[in-house]
């Protein structure tokens, strides 16, 4: 924190002493009051981002977790479907974009597909490695003592695959603020992607990383939440770090 | 050696059961092995075993003899190649469900207080849980480990959390217990404290147990019977009652007739352990 203080200051200096165009590098304080005249305005597309930030992450998650909770018990189908799951993350969003537009119009369908498309790899990949990781003792443990396939799953591989899920769920919510922004470079009429766009074209550099800041306090913010639920679900590690 | 008249030869192992009580173990000819890189790896050839109800049974033998291989075998998450096995007079190969099991390590469920961990077993069988945290607290103040029904296992020492998952097996539905070198982690002095727990407990309840040591005198001091098995492929090279009655204490281990049994066994040992190649 300290250190991040330090260098907005710094920047700050930086821009007074050399006299930098403002059209070039804004400083901090011009950032900040470009944010506070464009209050209301921006208020509205950093609420649009938000809401389909956590429409697409919700999505992607549950997506993920789904497909990974699907192929772990099946080996075949695992074999089958990973390569397809990393080719998934090949395709450049920049080109998918139009094609969705096509497929699905200008809703939220194809931004949500998008924001998923990114998330549920990450979120996927964690859980399929966290349940392929289960401590072989405490499975030989649970078979011996007759557990079926799913009191397998709920009581040992779930609870034992929830760090490393963890994991790829704040990359994901990371990720899921950057992939809404781009989906929002097409088609949209609100949003903070769309806000940039439109603030590029007026060569307006202090809204520029006014939307930069937005983003970067969604993108926290997502993580927090993240991490958040994840301290209360993981509740007997926390005694660890004591 | 082998005029000593409690060393009875692996043979008559058959001839011991009583009173038409189907065992609570039998293994008959059970033979095993596996595909390896150079080629089959032949585990065990033809084991027989019985354990009896509420007998005290150990196996010993040289390391990577295939031990856990046969607890694998019995708890039925391998078929044997050949061979018969039955638990209370059931005919159990492949199938799980039918004993209680302790591993080396104690793999208790991190995310699991003590008291769930100790009820897993018949959480799996589908006992209430309410019931089950009932049964589970009054045992856990029986083997001195009250106040810690609702710690996590990594807040208790080594020996606190072997003492969980032996309860954990003890509390299991199932009648035979098979115990995997349950001690061999533990330092000397928590083992034999571990030791005198265990004696101390078993004779007030007599379960069935089959126990996997690498200690000759861990398996005098607890067992009624003693396997000892051959280097790979494993063979049962003898079966030893031993004669001590209970209840028992460590004093035992300084008495000639253990000290004189201990030897024959640790020169049977040493007769089939393998030079170091």
């Amino acid at each position: 924190m300290a250190a991040f203080l330090l260098f907005i200051l710094l920047w700050q200096v930086g821009v007074m002493v050399s006299g930098v165009e403002k059209w070039m590098l804004p400083s901090p304080l011009d950032i900040m009051k470009e944010a506070a005249d464009n209050g209301s305005a921006l208020l509205v597309h950093t609420l649009a981002t938000l809401k389909l930030t956590i429409i697409g992450f919700g999505v992607g998650a549950a997506v993920g977790l789904l497909l990974a909770f699907l192929l772990h018990p099946i080996p075949w189908l695992k074999d089958a479907i990973y390569p397809l799951v990393i080719v998934s993350q090949n395709i450049p969003t920049i080109a998918l974009l139009p094609l969705l537009m096509i497929w699905f119009g200008f809703g939220m369908m194809p931004k949500i597909v998008v924001i998923t498309l990114v998330c549920f790899f990450p979120v996927c990949v964690a859980a399929l490695d966290g349940l392929a990781q289960t401590d072989r003792t405490m499975l030989n443990y649970m078979r011996m003592a007759g557990a079926t396939r799913a009191q397998l799953f709920w009581k040992l591989e779930l609870p034992h695959a929830l760090p490393s899920l963890f994991s790829g769920l704040k990359i994901a919510a990371t990720y899921s603020v950057m992939s809404a922004i781009i989906s929002e470079w097409l088609g949209t009429d609100k949003g903070i992607g769309y806000y940039m766009v439109l603030q590029k074209a007026a060569f307006r550099t202090d809204r520029m990383f006014v939307a930069i800041v937005v983003v970067v306090l969604l993108s926290l913010a997502m993580f927090g939440v993240v991490r958040a639920l994840e301290r209360v679900l993981i509740h007997w590690r926390r005694d660890d770090k004591k | 050696m082998n005029g000593n008249a409690i060393l009875a030869e692996a043979r008559d192992v058959h001839s011991a059961r009583e009173g038409g009580r189907p065992f609570a173990l039998e293994l008959k000819d059970a033979s095993m092995s596996f595909a390896g890189s150079t080629g089959k790896l032949h585990v065990l050839d033809n084991v027989s075993l019985t354990v009896q109800q509420g007998e005290f049974v150990s196996i010993i033998g040289p390391s990577g003899s295939g031990k856990s291989t046969l607890f694998h075998l019995i708890g039925g998450l391998l078929r044997p190649a050949a061979g018969a096995i039955q638990v209370n007079g059931q005919d159990v190969v492949g199938q799980t469900g039918h004993v209680s099991y302790m591993p080396q390590q104690p793999a208790l469920f991190p995310w699991r207080t003590v008291e769930d961990n100790v009820i897993l077993a018949q959480e799996i069988a589908g006992t209430s849980k309410k019931e089950a945290r009932e049964e589970a607290r009054k045992w856990l103040a029986n083997v001195g480990l009250s106040g810690y029904e609702r710690a996590y296992p990594h807040e208790l020492s080594g020996g606190m959390q072997q003492r969980v998952a032996f309860l954990r097996a003890m509390m299991s539905p199932h009648e035979l217990m098979l115990l995997d070198e349950p001690f061999s982690a533990l330092d000397a002095l928590t083992r034999s404290g571990m030791q005198r727990w265990l004696i101390d407990l078993w004779e007030r309840h007599r379960r069935s147990v089959l126990f996997i040591t690498h200690s000759i005198e861990e398996a005098l001091l607890l067992s009624d019977s003693i396997y000892v098995l051959s280097n790979r492929p494993a063979r049962v090279l003898q079966k030893v009652r031993v004669p001590f009655a209970r209840p028992r204490t460590e004093a035992l281990a300084s008495e000639a007739e253990f000290i004189r049994l201990k030897r024959d066994l640790s020169e049977l040992l040493h007769s089939v352990q393998k030079p170091v190649e």
